[in-house]
């Protein structure tokens, strides 16, 4: 029997200690190391200290315009799903420079842009962001220009994906084909087994069977120590079975007891079921309910729209362009001489949801949907992206009631 | 210079990391007035090394920059074959057009580009090509007829349609005898006459009916308004030319022009990337529908 | 009109004048918060007339008039429509100046029964019945929102009209700065009824950044949907008078707002 190397493919045994080990490692390694944690009553996306910031024991309900913690000393560290932010916030953030031009003698001249943020780490990344991260990169890498900030950024990314073990009543992953199995884009994933806080369940507080995905992470991991135990081939397949089950339990459509049954979007020749309905009379309906907030397309970890300003003082002679998240909901996205083309709710719903799971299949062969369900979770009223397509399918099960929430 | 930004149409790009923000100081050399509130400017690149590598083609655009003020995306008008020199005709409706409409000649403005897919000029040999032109929209289609003009025996005829609503709103008249004297056929229509008008009163699509061309062995070139276009194809289309052969140029809001700002989608189109210039029958579901 | 048209031949530095009506004063000392930038602005921009300021006062014509307060008297009435013609460009400043602000509230009321309320002699008093816009009184070119103003909203204002261009005063809602700044949505996350949906931004989301909602300061977005929103909120268990409060307040008077207040109150 060979003596297993930490290489990618391998699977290694990380206890409590070893996710703190973990994080000093990153940060170490010059890392700003990022992941989930309890602030403002949801589970988001800080900078991260120690694995004690991490929310183990918090489990969030999510629907249709609503998000709630609850702490269940059962739960383990990785048991909340998606929160409001995402691998966006960090990668294409909100706001950012992206030229300054400088004017002497009547002649303007671009400064060269510094750009000296560290290296960032993510800790706890789901399936579905990792296909939105793969759907970003296409976007901002994968054509004839590249986006140089989002490509800086990209290039010295490490993330540590952590597997689901249990899906909100907004998750539908396993319709867009993308999770609930983190199958790739990590340099790290982590499948959780016990929980972190109560020892009588599951045997003990979590560890984690941490699967190696790249070289990179082989590196981070080794640089862990000597004593890491090697999973056997029956502790992977079990750690294995952990998202499938979960993808097994939403394909059935199982309800957590006492929740909403977990949504799914039909996505057979959705394509062409969107543009061919182009004049639905549900982008009526559905635009009597929406309030143009842009929320859905803010909290889209692959919406990518942006519009540029210019921050210039007073004497006009020192100029920098600043990029900021645009979104298809707001009168300026399609304005061409003083109006926008899409003067109404119902013409700016039917671009998003055109674009998002239409749209994108054309651009960059792919649906732009991954099913996290944020759209559906931090709508002020709940509208539902499944709902919608359903209805316009005309297959629609009405398991929101339009409008008014369950 | 900002090679990617450079490219020549369906060539690779030669520099895939280059900045596509990366803009070009270039001087206004001259600015002719061409009817009320539209003005033509001659931009040349300050940097020889940029001049010397800049090339397009007919129908693309570049990102034309003030700085402090903004960006808007406006087609080149100029002779291809002279690229050392750019021409943008320019109407000053919003905030960058403004601006530059109060700039003089000398003063530096900054380009980026070229953008775009270009009007199918070099594959309309041998064809009958009218050129439909509503409003500004016959200045993204100078280019190609100055390319008609110097190769007027490679097609079988070159027919200018130019619409305005008014006499006074058809720019690019000074020309009109050198187009015609290079053997193209010049015919404006305007929506309302005056005392000294003795052309057309009435819409382009009005022309169509007595163009003496062979209609399968013809190509539009459109550019003007979105329900314009519409027109012009079913026009087209009546006295029988194939919608396949009709070609419109669509404008929309962009911030980018490289297909990361979203801003110019038109339904799965990126107008920046796979426009402005777009095969009729390509967009013509999407063009029929309001507000997309 | 959002540019201000450059008068040709006028080399010299635009003037500004500041003009209060019926209000609190606060969104003049936005402008003299406006600290460092204050001194650039003074550079680019002659300050002719803002008595909260400086008492010297250069007589107009102005360039551009910043105009704080609403109209609640008849002399107020007058005295806009000559600063009207004293200014090339005339910008209101906060709620009061474009929606009436939160005196607006005794538009619904019996203005008797507000002086007996409030004064010991209401014979002296010489009012309006109303608390308006100057929007209502005169042509205005340019409203920047706000309870108070926001200075960085007002430098880009002026920072604009000096470089002649549109200012970039977006008018989409406040869940956009709430979103860029990652605030977690306390409709959303704690079910408190937020007026951020449809609330035009400029504040930079600071209420809902300290967990509570949106009081609606900026007035309605460009685009709302009152009815959808507050029906979620009612349906969630918010009574009607509560929300009637929520959307009836420092621009309670402004269309979209008062048209959803009353449709509260009137219990369609």
């Amino acid at each position: 029997m060979t003596i297993p190397q930490i290489s990618p493919g391998s699977w290694w045994w990380l206890d409590a200690a070893g996710l703190e080990r973990l994080i000093t490692v990153l940060a170490a390694a010059g890392y700003r190391v990022v992941g989930p944690q309890v602030a403002d009553g949801a589970v988001v996306i800080r900078d991260l200290a120690s694995a004690r910031d991490l929310p183990t024991g918090w489990l969030d309900e999510q629907d249709g315009g609503t998000y709630r913690l609850r702490f269940d000393p059962a739960a383990g560290t990785f048991d909340h799903v998606v929160g409001p932010h995402s691998l966006k916030n960090f990668l294409f953030p909100a706001r950012e420079t992206i030229a300054k031009f400088t004017r002497a003698d009547g002649m303007w001249s671009q400064e060269e842009l510094v750009r000296a943020e560290p290296p960032l780490a993510v800790i706890g990344v789901r399936a579905c962001d990792l296909e939105a991260l793969r759907i970003q990169d296409r976007v901002f890498m994968g054509g004839e220009h590249v986006d140089p900030a989002y490509a800086a950024r990209r290039e010295k990314l490490f993330i540590v994906a952590a597997n689901c073990r249990r899906a909100v009543a907004t998750c539908f992953c396993h319709s867009m084909g993308c999770g609930p199995a983190a199958t790739h884009s990590f340099d790290l994933a982590l499948t959780e087994h016990g929980s972190g806080m109560r020892a009588e369940s599951g045997g003990g507080p979590s560890r984690f069977a941490c699967e190696v995905g790249s070289d990179r992470g082989a590196e981070i991991l080794a640089a862990l120590g000597d004593g890491l135990d090697v999973c056997t081939p029956a502790e992977v397949a079990v750690a294995q079975a952990v998202p499938q089950e979960l993808a097994a339990r939403m394909h059935a459509r199982e309800a957590e007891p006492g929740k909403p049954r977990p949504r799914s979007l039909d996505t057979e020749g959705i394509r062409d079921l969107l543009f061919d309905n182009l004049e639905h009379a549900r982008w009526d309906d559905v635009a009597s309910r929406c309030l143009s907030c842009t929320n859905c397309t803010l909290v889209c970890p692959t919406c990518f729209c942006a519009s540029v300003t210019e921050v210039a003082d007073l004497s006009g002679d020192h100029v920098e362009r600043e990029r900021h998240w645009a979104s298809c909901f707001t009168l300026d996205h399609a304005k061409i001489h003083g109006h926008s083309v899409r003067s109404s709710t119902a013409s700016r719903y039917r671009q998003w949801l055109t674009h998002k799971l239409a749209g994108w299949i054309d651009q960059f062969g792919t649906s732009g949907c991954t099913g996290c369900g944020r759209c559906i979770t931090w709508c002020p009223v709940g509208i539902d992206i499944t709902e919608e397509v359903a209805a316009i399918r005309g297959t629609s099960d009405a398991t929101t009631a339009p409008g008014g929430g369950p | 210079m900002n090679t990617a930004a450079v490219t020549t149409p369906g060539a690779a790009p030669s520099q895939a990391a280059a900045d596509p923000w990366r803009s070009h100081p270039a001087r206004i050399l001259r600015i002719t007035p061409e009817v009320p509130g539209v003005r033509t400017y001659d931009l040349e690149f300050r940097d020889a090394g940029v001049r010397d590598a800049y090339r397009f083609a007919a129908g693309q655009f570049n990102m034309l920059y003030l700085p402090g003020i903004g960006e808007a995306a406006i087609s080149i008008s100029s002779d291809a074959a002279q690229p050392q020199v750019l021409a943008h005709t320019v109407r000053a409706v919003g905030n960058v057009t403004d601006a530059l409409a109060r700039l003089r000649v000398g003063d530096e403005v900054l380009l980026r580009g070229p953008y775009g897919r270009p009007w199918p000029v070099e594959t309309l040999r041998g064809r009958h090509v009218v050129v439909v032109g509503g409003g500004l929209g016959l200045a993204s289609q100078r280019t190609a007829i100055c390319e008609f003009a110097r190769h007027r025996d490679h097609y079988a005829s070159v027919t200018i349609l130019h619409g305005a609503k008014t006499p006074e709103g058809l720019f690019y008249t000074a020309e009109y005898a050198a187009w015609r004297a290079a053997g193209i056929e010049v015919r404006p229509a305007v929506d309302q006459g005056d005392a000294g008008w003795s052309g057309h009163v009435g819409l382009v699509t009005d022309l169509f009916a007595d163009l003496a061309i062979d209609p399968t062995n013809a190509a539009v070139l459109c550019c003007g308004p979105d329900p314009m276009m519409t027109a012009v194809a079913r026009a087209a289309a009546r006295v029988g030319i194939p919608s396949g052969d009709v070609y419109v140029s669509l404008e929309r809001n962009m911030a980018c022009a490289v297909r990361h700002c979203g801003l110019c989608q038109f339904g799965p189109h990126f107008v920046c990337q796979d426009g402005p210039v777009f095969a009729y029958d390509s967009i013509v579901e999407f063009l029929a529908v309001p507000h997309l | 009109m959002t540019t201000m048209p450059p008068e040709p031949g006028k080399p010299e530095k635009p003037s500004l004048a500041v003009f209060k009506f019926a209000s609190c004063d606060g969104c003049q000392l936005q402008l003299l918060d406006a600290q460092g930038k204050l001194l650039e602005i003074a550079d680019r921009v002659r300050i002719d007339h803002f008595l909260e300021a400086s008492s010297a006062v250069v007589p107009g014509p102005y360039d551009v008039g910043l105009v704080e307060g609403s109209i609640s008297t008849a002399h107020d009435a007058e005295r806009i429509r000559e600063i009207r013609r004293q200014c090339r460009f005339l910008v209101t400043i906060g709620a009061c100046a474009t929606a009436g602000g939160i005196q607006a509230l005794r538009n619904w009321g019996r203005i008797d029964d507000f002086l007996g309320a409030v004064y010991a002699s209401p014979e002296y008093v010489t009012t309006l019945a109303t608390s308006t816009a100057i929007a209502d009184h005169v042509p205005v070119d340019f409203e920047l929102r706000g309870c108070p103003i926001d200075t960085r909203q007002l430098v880009e204002l002026i920072t604009a009209l000096v470089l002649g261009r549109k200012p970039h005063v977006p008018g989409h809602c406040v869940c956009v700065e709430c979103k860029a700044r990652g605030t977690v949505c306390v409709a959303v996350a704690k079910g408190i009824p937020c007026l951020g949906p449809v609330t035009q931004a400029g504040c930079g989301a600071i209420c809902p950044a300290h967990g509570r909602e949106c009081f609606g300061c900026y007035g309605p977005a460009e685009a709302v949907n009152l009815v959808s929103l507050t029906g979620f909120y009612e349906a969630r268990g918010t009574p009607r008078p509560e929300l009637t409060r929520l959307v009836r307040s420092f621009n309670g008077y402004a269309p979209a707002f008062r048209g959803e207040s009353d449709r509260l109150e009137g219990g369609a």
